[in-house]
């Protein structure tokens, strides 16, 4: 859901942006970051609690409390809240504490 | 190893303007922002400030975080380094940043922490579902991507930031259910409020969330009634069906890399949090590390501005570079930084201040 109508913002039209979530095509625009792209998809659910698998959204949206941390072209513990998104970007679900090396 | 003479931690209100004072005299300065613009919580805040000029007053934050940024972003003197975050600082002022490709270190004669603060969260049963969020989040998906939380939403918390972001989330075309409060009175000024009460939507005094619930998102709260000791009064339970929950219950200081660095930091619940210790210059107990804004005690914008202008003067001074009109602006900004803290809500920060001077000869 975005917004269209505003009293004080304007939200111009922008370019899409197409990229991988869970190995299926979807779409954002320039500007958003992986996190709110994936939002106005209503997709809620980015990671999983690392012991209890629960689903987490984020809370914070300015990169402190860590809920919405994603495998994003092979990287884990990305912040997706503050990552821009970028074409082609393979972002998935995060399940565990993220493997580096 | 780079040395420069005063690297900045966070690009907010604080930083910005002490970055201005400590360009103007004649320092060499470095910002680093985890985020990546600057401009801090600025960027989302369409509401129009208070207080007088110097604060920017009848402004909206997205354009004092413009102007801000306008005044500095070219100078010879400055770098700036965004979508970067400090992963550690170290005694000998060595920073360590990295920016999500490489990790590099940075040596400072002065830094100045303006970090900012986060959210504080609430216990309580489902309280990680997803659709849960703290209300600068909110703001930030709806002000600055143009992303809507949920068809409706419940607030919880009725201090300035839940009345204004539920006034956001309005004028965006989100249906707001309620404020909950969970103290006997509205948190927040009485304009806010009375601007929200006049749209229809109840705040709801001596109540709290009790649970969430849904599985894999949000689907509806229970609240419940609280007594004057803030115990739930069982049996006065009731389900709201909601989108989304909007937590406003406070924010923290961002402390950790002051305690890092070893600074002396103290619990001080009338400032939000864990705050380090400073002299009358912003700076800390260790020697050359500064700190301005939310990160020193929670308060509105317009004092981190104020406390942002002070600190960089004081690091221009302490480097012996003092700024060309140094004493008029340190009277002007500390005589500004005093009035916005005359209120009723500057009392509060009054006390935590005090609270923080106490036993620090124990240093």
């Amino acid at each position: 859901m975005r917004i269209t109508k505003h009293p004080i913002l304007v939200f111009p039209e922008k370019k899409k942006v197409e990229f991988i979530f869970e190995g299926k095509k979807v779409s954002g625009y320039e500007g958003d970051t992986i996190a709110s792209a994936l939002h106005a998809l209503g997709i809620m659910t980015l990671s999983y609690s690392i012991k209890a698998k629960r689903p987490r959204g984020f809370y914070c949206a300015i990169g402190n409390c860590s809920a919405c941390q994603m495998v994003v072209n092979g990287v884990p513990n990305v912040k997706t809240c503050i990552t821009p998104l970028e074409p082609e970007m393979v972002v998935f679900r995060q399940e565990d504490k993220g493997v580096l090396i | 190893m780079r040395t420069v003479e005063l690297v900045i931690v966070g690009g907010g209100p604080a930083g910005l303007c002490a970055a201005k004072l400590a360009l103007e005299a004649g320092l060499e300065v470095v910002i680093i922002d985890r985020a990546d613009k600057l401009g801090g919580q600025l960027i989302k805040q369409t509401h129009k400030f208070f207080g007088s000029k110097a604060q920017y007053a009848k402004m909206r934050g997205i354009d004092i975080a413009k102007l801000l940024i306008n005044e500095i972003e070219n100078h010879q003197n400055l770098e700036i380094f965004t979508s970067t975050t400090v992963v550690g600082l170290y005694p000998d002022l060595v920073l360590t940043i990295y920016d999500q490709k490489k990790y590099q270190k940075i040596k400072a004669k002065r830094v100045i922490i303006a970090t900012g603060a986060s959210e504080k969260v609430l216990a309580f049963e489902n309280s990680d579902l997803p659709g849960i969020y703290g209300a600068g989040a909110v703001q930030t998906l709806m002000n600055l991507y143009g992303v809507l939380p949920g068809k409706e939403v419940l607030m919880v918390g009725s201090g300035n930031i839940g009345l204004i972001v539920t006034y956001q989330l309005l004028q965006a075309g989100v249906k707001v259910k309620a404020i909950l409060e969970a103290g006997s009175t509205i948190g927040g000024y009485k304009v806010h409020a009375a601007k929200i009460r006049r749209l229809g939507i109840p705040i709801i005094t001596n109540t709290t969330v009790s649970k969430a619930l849904g599985t894999s998102k949000i689907e509806a709260v229970e609240i419940v009634k609280l007594d004057e000791n803030w115990n739930k009064i069982s049996g006065s339970e009731e389900i709201i069906k909601t989108d989304a929950l909007c937590l406003s219950v406070g924010l923290s200081p961002l402390h950790q890399l002051l305690s890092m660095v070893g600074a002396q930091v103290k619990y001080i619940s009338e400032l939000g949090g864990f705050v380090a210790r400073v002299n009358d210059n912003f700076e800390s107990t260790v020697k050359g590390v500064y700190v301005a804004g939310d990160a020193v005690g929670i308060e509105e914008a317009s004092a981190a501005m104020m406390e942002g202008y002070l600190s960089g003067l004081h690091v221009a001074d302490s480097l012996n570079k003092p700024h060309p009109e140094q004493e008029n602006l340190l009277k002007y900004y500390q005589d500004e930084l005093e009035l916005l803290r005359k209120g009723p809500f500057g009392l509060k920060t009054k006390i935590g201040i005090e609270k923080l001077k106490v036993g620090e000869s124990n240093a």
